[in-house]
């Protein structure tokens, strides 16, 4: 029996206003990702201890009389790439094993700030390189609307533990599309805000100039709860924005109904190689919001033909960077060698997963002496290409629309061997990360056989309010995020029914 | 007559006097014990991001304006990718094609300059520390903040080397960038030299020298390759493009690296760190701050002054010995007299109580008022010296001072006739020379009076009382 599905906003005034204890809904919490566990594993550790002393915590604070936090006793799951203080990190990799972080990611420690109660890290593909979560070191996750699927990637975890009612709320990161597209296969809500306006300190790097903190939720407003709770400038992270770089609400955006919200369709991202469900499920979304007062037309993006070979070559050059230093020498795993060169070498070859390897070394490639300004700089000056079409775009339009993905959710182990069309799986997200700007994934339909499909919608750099507005807007008229969540919730069927076989890689 | 013409150019590694690191908040103080000095950032652990330390900008602008280079508005900081040990995150932050500072020169001569390419920021690396138990890693310096002053190939001999040291060690200490110790390791040299034939506008194969510690050394290092160099230039040989390491005590250098296996280090713009923004009002507020610097203040010292050049070598070797000498004049000595006490008695005085110039408790006021009892003979040289040391260590006023030690001068006839007395019969011989018109056993005559007042009897007037008692011819 699945529980009623909860949103972090109802939890967060029911505990404030003493209907509902911290501590109860952390156990509650606690109990169901124990039931839905063994046929998800959405998590890689699950901190229970730390989850009911912050929930007493926030009890107590209540019960003194003590004001309480805007998330006052929300459970959250974090990805296993951010980094808390005393709990182990692993990035979904071997080679970190057993690395226990002595601070927080800045993300985590406003999460704390603001009375949510922290309950387990997430499952992912390896520092974040894929996009199934099948990539992870520790046996892939599955997708709680049907477990023969994939949940997406890679904050796969993150996404299965709310799809699956574990948590209302669930941290990502997202450097092509890792928040987006998981939210898109589990049939629930994520956003990638605009590149800075969430601090990365203490986020795992893979490539820095792509890497945001997101978040996933059963909608759009509990992620304009969380974004309020964690934005802003931090002085730890240089390229965290400056207070007035990210837009207040904008006029732009109606509050109440969509009527002058101007959409442009980029025919590009809504062309050839997309699925027919899922091009159709996003045609259908576009006539709800024109239903909702909104204009709809066809626009142009002429860059992100280019988008996905910039990505991969800058990802993987500030990767085979950033994945420099597990050499063995500090902290994680070591294998021995005779010379330091063969130490870290035998370090580096079994405790890195394959996927990993290989982007280091297409990384390294691209930033060879000889090769960097015809790789790394013309993917540099693509990308400035990128940004100014997308702002030249949001001059005619409030909001760009695409499907998230592709493809609806597949099969576990039906694309591991086939490395560029998973690539290319990542072309409709990757522009948004490529620019900077931000982007949200909501529910749109599902496919004939149930699988989720999700919209994506991107605004320009700094208007993730916006972006979310048309979100709570678009979800107070549709029910698609409702329905996709009852699809979810009956994932402890699984358990005693029929338990997932691991996929043959 | 010299066959071949001499190329250098140097690239030194300068320490910013800062308290943190350049990214990180822990102290820029590598001394203490091994990885005590070390933040979460500095041991690359992961999600850790580089935090800019304003105060290193400073004080590399300041090093800029200095030495004349074109401070950049916009420079970019970059990742020098190679792995080692001591490098923490598998790179180092630095800068590479777009360093904050373009040009700048340092005088080698009078009328001589050596042109500047460029300065760059960057962090410094840790250290291995090499045991019986095997090499353990120290991170203390790991992401102290440097800046690479980088020369032209303007320097035609080692001499000229070490002048372009010497030169700009006194600069960046004048300007207060760095303490420039190059045996501490808070100023780094690395030489680039070649050879070729004198006439010739083509620059020959350079070698790179490393591990050159200290000016003489930097010296050394240079003739040794110069030698080399040339004796394998008139064989007919050719030089190896190569990176040799300098051994000082065998006095030789040792090939440590070809040319071909230099590594590639995949620089490529650091995307944690948006671009270094300089901006001009902020140079110029530093620039203001910047004060006079050595050669400016060399010319005052000689014309306002008037002191020998000697004096004025060793007043302007430091911003604080300088205003220090200025702030005594100021408060009424005479130039020279302030000169030769600084030079001997305050120089000594910081060596021995090992304090810093500011902790001196000799005020530039104080050592005027103690030069001014001097000069009115209120008391003795040697006095003045024991005084001098009781004004520092009691923290008192020179007339304060010499009244507690009881070191009035002495010079009243009437007390001292006594001494004189006791002199002359202590020492017979020496009187009897003295009558004889032989003046060298005077000095023994005299250090007995001395001795006997402790230094407080007037010169002058014993050696005149001692002729009058001795009498002859």
């Amino acid at each position: 029996m699945s529980p009623e599905p909860i949103d972090a906003a109802t939890i967060a005034a029911d505990v404030q206003s003493g209907r509902r204890t911290a501590r109860a809904v952390a156990e509650a919490s606690l109990a169901r990702i124990a039931t839905t566990e063994p046929a998800i594993h959405a998590f890689l550790g699950v901190t229970a201890d730390r989850a009911l002393a912050a929930a007493d915590a926030i009890d107590d604070r209540r019960a003194n009389g003590e004001p309480l936090g805007p998330l006052a006793g929300v459970p959250i799951a974090w990805k296993d790439n951010l980094v808390c203080a005393g709990e182990i990190a692993t990035a979904g990799s071997r080679l970190l094993e057993p690395f226990r972080a002595p601070y927080s990611a800045t993300v985590l420690e406003r999460l704390e700030a603001a009375g949510a109660v922290l309950i387990g890290r997430t499952n992912l593909d390896e520092f974040g390189m894929g996009s199934t979560t099948e990539n992870s070191a520790f046996g892939p996750t599955r997708n709680p609307v049907d477990p023969t699927l994939v949940p997406g990637g890679s904050s796969g975890g993150s996404a299965a533990a709310v799809a699956a009612l574990d948590c209302p709320l669930a941290i990502g990161t997202d450097t092509g599309g890792s928040v987006r597209q998981p939210a898109a296969f589990c049939g629930v809500t994520g956003i990638k805000p605009t590149y800075g306006r969430v601090s990365r300190y203490g986020l795992i790097a893979y490539a820095s100039s792509l890497d945001c903190v997101g978040a996933i939720a059963r909608n759009a407003a509990d992620l304009r709860l969380w974004l309020r709770a964690v934005e802003g400038p931090d002085p730890a992270d240089a390229t965290s924005l400056r207070r007035g770089e990210a837009k207040p609400e904008t006029a732009d955006v109606p509050r109440d109904d969509l009527t002058g919200l101007r959409v442009g369709l980029p025919w590009q991202l809504n062309g050839p190689g997309i699925d027919e469900e899922v091009s159709a499920a996003v045609r259908t979304a576009a006539t709800e919001l024109e239903r909702l007062g909104a204009t709809v037309e066809e626009c142009s993006l002429a860059a992100v033909a280019h988008a996905v070979p910039t990505y991969y070559l800058v990802a993987t050059a500030e990767a085979s960077s950033n994945l420099a230093r597990y050499d063995g020498v500090r902290y994680g795993q070591r294998r021995d060698g005779r010379r330091l060169e063969a130490m870290m070498a035998a370090t580096r070859s079994h405790g890195f997963g394959h996927e990993v390897q290989l982007r280091v070394l297409l990384g390294t490639f691209a930033l060879r002496a000889g090769y960097h300004e015809e790789l790394y700089g013309r993917a540099t000056r693509i990308r400035d290409l990128l940004r100014r079409e997308f702002e030249t775009a949001f001059a005619s339009y409030d909001v760009l629309l695409s499907p998230t993905s592709p493809v609806p959710p597949f099969p576990l182990g039906s694309r591991l061997d086939d490395p560029l069309a998973m690539y290319l799986c990542d072309a409709l997200t990757v522009p948004a990360n490529l620019a900077g700007i931000p982007a949200l994934s909501l529910p749109c339909g599902s496919t004939a056989t149930g699988r989720p499909i999700g919209l994506q919608c991107m605004a320009a750099h700094g208007n993730d309010d916006a972006l979310l507005r048309v979100g709570e807007l678009f979800q107070r008229q549709t029910d698609h995020h409702r329905r996709t969540a009852d699809l979810a919730g009956d994932v402890d069927g699984a358990v005693d029914g029929n338990p997932p076989e691991a996929p043959t890689a | 007559m010299n066959t071949y013409v001499t190329v250098i150019g140097l690239e030194v590694h300068v320490q910013l006097g800062t308290a943190t690191k350049l990214f990180s908040p822990a102290p820029a103080d590598a001394l203490g014990d091994a990885n005590t000095r070390v933040h979460v950032i500095d041991i690359g652990l992961p999600g850790v991001l580089p935090r800019l330390n304003e105060t290193a900008i400073e004080l590399a602008v300041r090093a800029a304006l200095a030495v004349g280079g074109d401070v950049q508005p916009v420079s970019i900081f970059a990742r020098k990718n190679y792995f080692y040990p001591d490098l923490p995150k598998g790179y180092q932050i630095s800068q590479y094609e777009e360093p904050y500072c373009r040009g700048g020169r340092v005088a080698i001569a009078e009328d001589r300059f050596c042109q500047l390419e460029r300065i760059h920021l960057e962090e410094d690396a840790g250290k291995l520390v090499h045991t019986d138990a095997g090499t353990l890693v120290d991170l203390n310096r790991a992401g102290i903040a440097l800046v690479e002053i980088v020369s032209e190939p303007d320097l035609r001999s080692p001499t000229e080397a070490a002048a372009f040291l010497t030169n700009l060690r006194e600069i960046l200490r004048f300007a207060g960038v760095s303490d420039c110790d190059m045996e501490r390791g808070s100023m780094r040299c690395d030489a680039n030299i070649s050879l070729m034939p004198t006439g010739s506008e083509q620059f020959g194969t350079k070698v790179e020298l490393k591990n050159l510690n200290s000016v003489k050394m930097v010296q050394r290092a240079l003739e040794y390759e110069e030698r080399r160099q040339t004796a394998i230039l008139a064989a007919g040989g050719n030089v190896t493009a190569e990176t040799r390491g300098w051994l000082d005590e065998r006095g030789e250098s040792r090939s440590q690296r070809s040319k071909e296996n230099a590594p590639d280090y995949r620089y490529f713009p650091d995307p944690d760190l948006p671009p270094l923004v300089i901006s001009e009002a902020w140079v110029e507020s530093i620039r203001s701050q910047l004060g006079e610097l050595p050669a400016a203040r060399r010319a005052r010292f000689a014309s306002s002054y008037g002191l020998p050049e000697y004096d004025i070598g060793v007043l302007t070797q430091d911003r604080e010995l300088g205003d220090y000498f200025e702030a005594t004049v100021a408060a009424g000595s005479d130039a020279k007299a302030a000169s030769n006490w600084i030079m001997t008695d305050v120089l000594a005085a910081l060596r021995e109580f090992g304090v810093p110039l500011e902790d001196l408790r000799v005020t530039p006021a104080r050592l005027a008022a103690l030069l001014e009892l001097l000069s009115a003979k209120a008391l003795t040289a040697v006095a003045a010296k024991k005084v001098f040391v009781d004004m520092h260590e009691n923290d008192r006023e020179p007339r304060a001072s010499m009244q507690a030690l009881g070191l009035e001068r002495i010079a009243a006839p009437a007390m001292l006739q006594p001494l004189i007395d006791a002199a002359v019969a202590a020492l017979p011989g020496a009187a009897a020379d003295v009558r004889q018109g032989i003046d060298k056993p005077l000095d023994a005559l005299k250090g007995h009076v001395m001795r006997a007042t402790k230094g407080r009897a007037d010169p002058h007037v014993v050696e005149q009382l001692l002729r009058t008692t001795i009498g002859g011819a």
